[in-house]
């Protein structure tokens, strides 16, 4: 976030200090959502924030999350349409505006992020169709002079005593005056006729499927000009001067402007602008991390490690435990940077004016922008004026709000004209916000039977909250750091877990899953390795020792179940072992790996398959994953979720890293940054699903599966070559030099 | 300078000069937007068009180059087995690689009717998808080959 000016800078972090310490920010709301309003000019009766009907009966539900692939567009309406009574395939869904009403509760702002749609959703969308509902009903008892529970609503329409009847679109207008209801009751779950249907599909598919325009790249507005932009290849770099002499001459070049973190060529198309910036000269100012490359930066980490660091959980008596062990195994692993690299690069379309901003933009974080482009333009916040497009991905690169900012700047100084900015890809992977790296070192005493009596966990590395909300780090601890190990399931009495914050100068982010793919794989690496010291089954030896204590609560991972989940976790790896085939031997050079975790109240158990050639070619044959998420809305959605997640984490363990050479970002496109392709995808993909418990609330899908796929790929490694690799990505050089 | 070109059956004159590429054309003067940046270097498959048939990627192809020829975008498909396929399966999540996927998915199915899953490994792993989408695409691509 360094190359963002100082006064946007500054309201970034206000801004984020408030949104990450849960309090709301005093954002308009466009229509004052929120509060029941019968016609708001739109020519719509809104119940609330979440239901717009017109006299035509067509049911609009707003969607307050961003879709980035994940299905909110149509999870979120499904619970919606549970209790308001409408058919789920003929509403339609618009996108919600910035609003408290709309604030995520578990993050404190309206933030898609954290895997916490669908939990957040889960009581609070089928209230809001339930009081809608309840309102609708009570306009037309009113009119008919009856008594409300005499009345049957189905598919949008009131049916009252002698054939009377009443469509929504009709009572709406009076509705929208009815008092909002206070007891709103809900249906049991197993009244559910939408909600957890298997055969619901995405009611955004056919747009997408046809190439509608759907994305923030797709944006069209009047008058719309084109901008690229040139940004400093150096890790804080600044423009120091730059010639655009040759530039300003190219065809369809309208301005060349020089703006907060570089210089944009604004033109008539895209092409001209790009080609226009290719040949714009720039003497660029290194910053603070001139020669910085990868040795540095590792050494710095490795300096950093030695320090104590911050205790976020502690049992025992750790160290006494580890000095007195039978036996002891200790491990450090080194994950990289990754990138989020979605598919659709960075882009915004802006106009700035005088007195107002137009922000058209795929974003996860929509209500921060205002506050931000109102920095960077000189405008109010209420000024600022959002829309959210559906994203072409986002895997939390897009809760950054960097170039939305860019675009505002650029609208502003090229003269107040509309422009649509899209990065190229190697500006979107050159300067993206990164998985961080770090260094991960655990230690564990054995006793004569193998089991674990102490496990010290010791951890360095970049904070990203640090960066983004600061006032939610506390005491030296960034609870986004720590979690996936601070849950830790084992029942070990002696503990001591620590974590050393450790800046190296490449921007870190939120990136899917978060600190669960760096601690959790660190650590069913790690369990593992002490499974093969004690001499045990993998599977046999997780069970053996999962922490049954439910009433043991950890302190920092505010998204997690929050207690053990001993019982969820002995039921996975069950099933995971008995699904998998995990008993049935291979043959050589092919091996089975098993990790378990439970993040976002989500309990997976993940078995992979690997074949690896004598020059350490890794195949992924086969993906078993047994997971308890509770209740699924979804269920379709939910399974494409899982797909989604083993593939993000294969792409990571198996090839994911990012290096800087001369204080710049290596990879700058697929060819340098490699991805799992269709046929390095496993060849089988199998995902069994727990049953809900009764009254059990839905756990989050969009992240963890990342995470528990890459250790299980890294032991099925082990499995076959017997090759511990502790220095990822999973490459042949890596394992070949483990 | 005026380049004649059928998009879609249709016939066009476009004015980009000749050396921009057929993915800006679509995009930013023929308003198919369908047709999406990924990469702009044919290493990710989002731009996938048909050139007279053929898959090719319109990042790499200047339209000075395909003057009064045919091309096809995911808008000229018409609905066909393929992206009757991919709804059924309810194949994209973010879906912004998907035009580019039927497109590959398309062009295999022009040449071979019954491809394996060789087949479809070697047609289709030049088309990206970060969602991990590709189960269902290779499930789709088998459907579409049967209906």
């Amino acid at each position: 976030m360094n190359q963002i000016n100082n006064q946007s800078r500054r309201d970034f972090i206000k801004a984020s200090a408030a949104v990450g310490g849960g309090l709301t920010l005093g954002f308009y709301l466009p229509g004052k959502a929120g509060v029941a309003q019968a016609d708001a000019g739109g020519g719509y009766a809104a119940p609330n924030a979440w239901v717009r009907i017109t006299p035509d009966n067509q049911v609009t539900i707003l969607v307050a999350r961003s879709e980035m692939g994940q299905g909110v567009a149509t999870s979120m309406p499904m619970l919606v349409a549970e209790e308001l009574e409408v058919d789920i395939n003929k509403i339609k869904v618009d996108f919600a505006p910035p609003a408290e009403v709309y604030i995520n509760s578990l993050l404190g702002g309206q933030i898609t992020g954290g895997s916490t749609s669908v939990r957040d959703a889960w009581e609070k969308l089928r209230k809001a169709g339930a009081s809608a509902r309840m309102m609708l009903v009570a306009a037309a008892a009113q009119d008919w002079g009856v008594d409300a529970s005499t009345l049957k609503v189905a598919n949008g329409v009131i049916k009252g005593p002698g054939g009377k009847q009443v469509t929504y679109g009709m009572i709406a207008p009076k509705a929208a005056q009815m008092e909002v209801p206070k007891d709103v009751p809900l249906k049991p779950v197993s009244a559910f006729k939408i909600v957890g249907n298997p055969k619901q599909q995405r009611l955004d598919t056919a747009r997408k499927v046809k190439g509608e325009p759907t994305f923030g790249i797709d944006t069209r507005v009047p008058n719309m000009l084109y901008a690229a932009v040139v940004m400093s290849p150096y890790l804080g770099g600044k423009v120091k001067s730059y010639d655009d002499s040759r530039a300003k001459t190219m065809p369809g070049v309208k301005s060349v402007v020089q703006y907060s973190r570089g210089v944009a060529v604004v033109a008539d198309s895209y092409w001209q602008a790009k080609k226009a910036k290719d040949l714009i000269e720039v003497d660029w100012d290194q910053g603070p991390n001139a020669g910085m490359g990868m040795v540095k930066l590792w050494n710095g980490l490795k300096e950093a490690a030695k320090q104590p660091g911050a205790v976020f959980r502690e049992s025992g008596d750790a160290d006494g435990a580890m000095s007195g062990a039978a036996k002891k195994v200790e491990a450090t692993y080194q994950p990289p940077f990754l990138s989020h690299s979605p598919m659709e690069p960075q882009n915004t379309t802006a106009h700035v004016t005088a007195d107002k901003a137009v922000i058209i933009t795929p974003t996860q974080f929509q209500q921060l922008i205002p506050h931000v482009v109102g920095g960077a333009t000189g405008l109010k916040p209420e000024q600022v004026e959002v829309h959210t497009t559906y994203l072409g991905g986002g895997f939390g690169r897009r809760v950054e709000v960097d170039y939305a900012i860019d675009a505002a700047e650029i609208s502003k100084l090229a003269g107040g004209v509309p422009v649509k900015m899209v990065w190229s890809r190697e500006d979107d992977m050159t300067h993206d916000s990164y998985r961080p790296a770090g260094l991960y070192t655990l230690s564990a005493a054995l006793d004569g039977s193998g089991k674990m009596t102490a496990v010290r966990f010791h951890s360095t590395s970049p904070s990203i909250s640090a960066r983004l909300f600061p006032s939610i780090v506390k005491d030296g601890i960034d609870p986004f750091a720590v979690e996936g190990i601070d849950n830790f399931p084992y029942a070990v009495p002696n503990l001591k877990f620590t974590y050393v914050m450790h800046d190296t100068g490449v921007t870190p982010g939120y990136w899917r899953a978060v600190s669960h793919n760096l601690n959790a794989v660190a650590l069913e690496c790690f369990i593992d390795e002490c499974a093969q010291a004690a001499g045990k089954d993998p599977i046999a030896y997780r069970l053996s020792m999962l922490d049954m204590d439910t009433s043991n609560k950890h302190k920092w991972s505010g998204l997690s179940a929050g207690v053990p989940v001993g019982g969820r976790m002995k039921n996975v790896l069950e099933m995971a072992r008995d699904k998998s085939g995990w008993a049935n031997k291979l043959p050589s050079g092919k091996g089975r790996g098993i990790a378990v975790m439970e993040g976002y109240n989500t309990v997976i158990a993940v078995v992979a398959e690997v074949s690896v050639s004598a020059g350490y070619d890794v195949t992924v044959d086969k993906v078993v994953a047994v997971v308890d998420a509770g209740p699924l809305v979804h269920p379709d959605q939910a399974k494409a979720q899982m797909e989604s997640t083993i593939n993000f984490g294969q792409s990571a363990v198996m090839f994911g890293e990012i290096t800087v050479k001369n204080n710049a970002i290596e990879q700058n496109n697929f060819d340098m940054y490699r991805v799992v392709r269709m046929n390095e995808a496993p060849k089988a993909l199998e995902i069994h699903w727990v049953k809900a418990a009764d009254g059990q609330p839905p756990g989050g899908l969009g992240e963890p599966g990342t995470a528990v796929v890459q250790p299980a790929i890294a032991n099925a490694i082990f499995a076959a070559t017997g090759k511990r690799v502790r220095r990822l990505p999973l490459t042949p050089e890596n394992i070949g030099a483990a | 300078m005026a380049i004649p070109l059928t998009v879609n059956g249709k016939s066009v004159t476009v004015n980009s000069a000749p050396d921009t590429p057929l993915l800006w054309v679509l995009r930013d003067e023929l308003g198919l937007v369908g047709t999406k940046f990924g990469c702009g270097k044919a290493l990710c498959g989002a731009c996938t068009v048909h050139l007279n048939g053929m898959a090719i990627r319109s990042c790499q192809t200047p339209i000075g180059s395909v003057a009064n020829q045919k091309v096809t975008t995911i808008e000229g498909l018409n609905m066909n087995n393929v992206q009757k396929a991919w709804i059924a399966l309810d194949v994209p999540q973010c879906g912004y690689c998907q035009p580019g996927q039927m497109m590959s998915a398309s062009a295999l199915l022009a040449q071979n009717k019954n491809p394996s899953d060789a087949d479809i490994d070697a047609f289709m792993s030049g088309n990206i998808c970060r969602c991990g989408t590709y189960p269902r695409i290779r499930a789709a691509i088998k459907a579409a080959a049967k209906a």
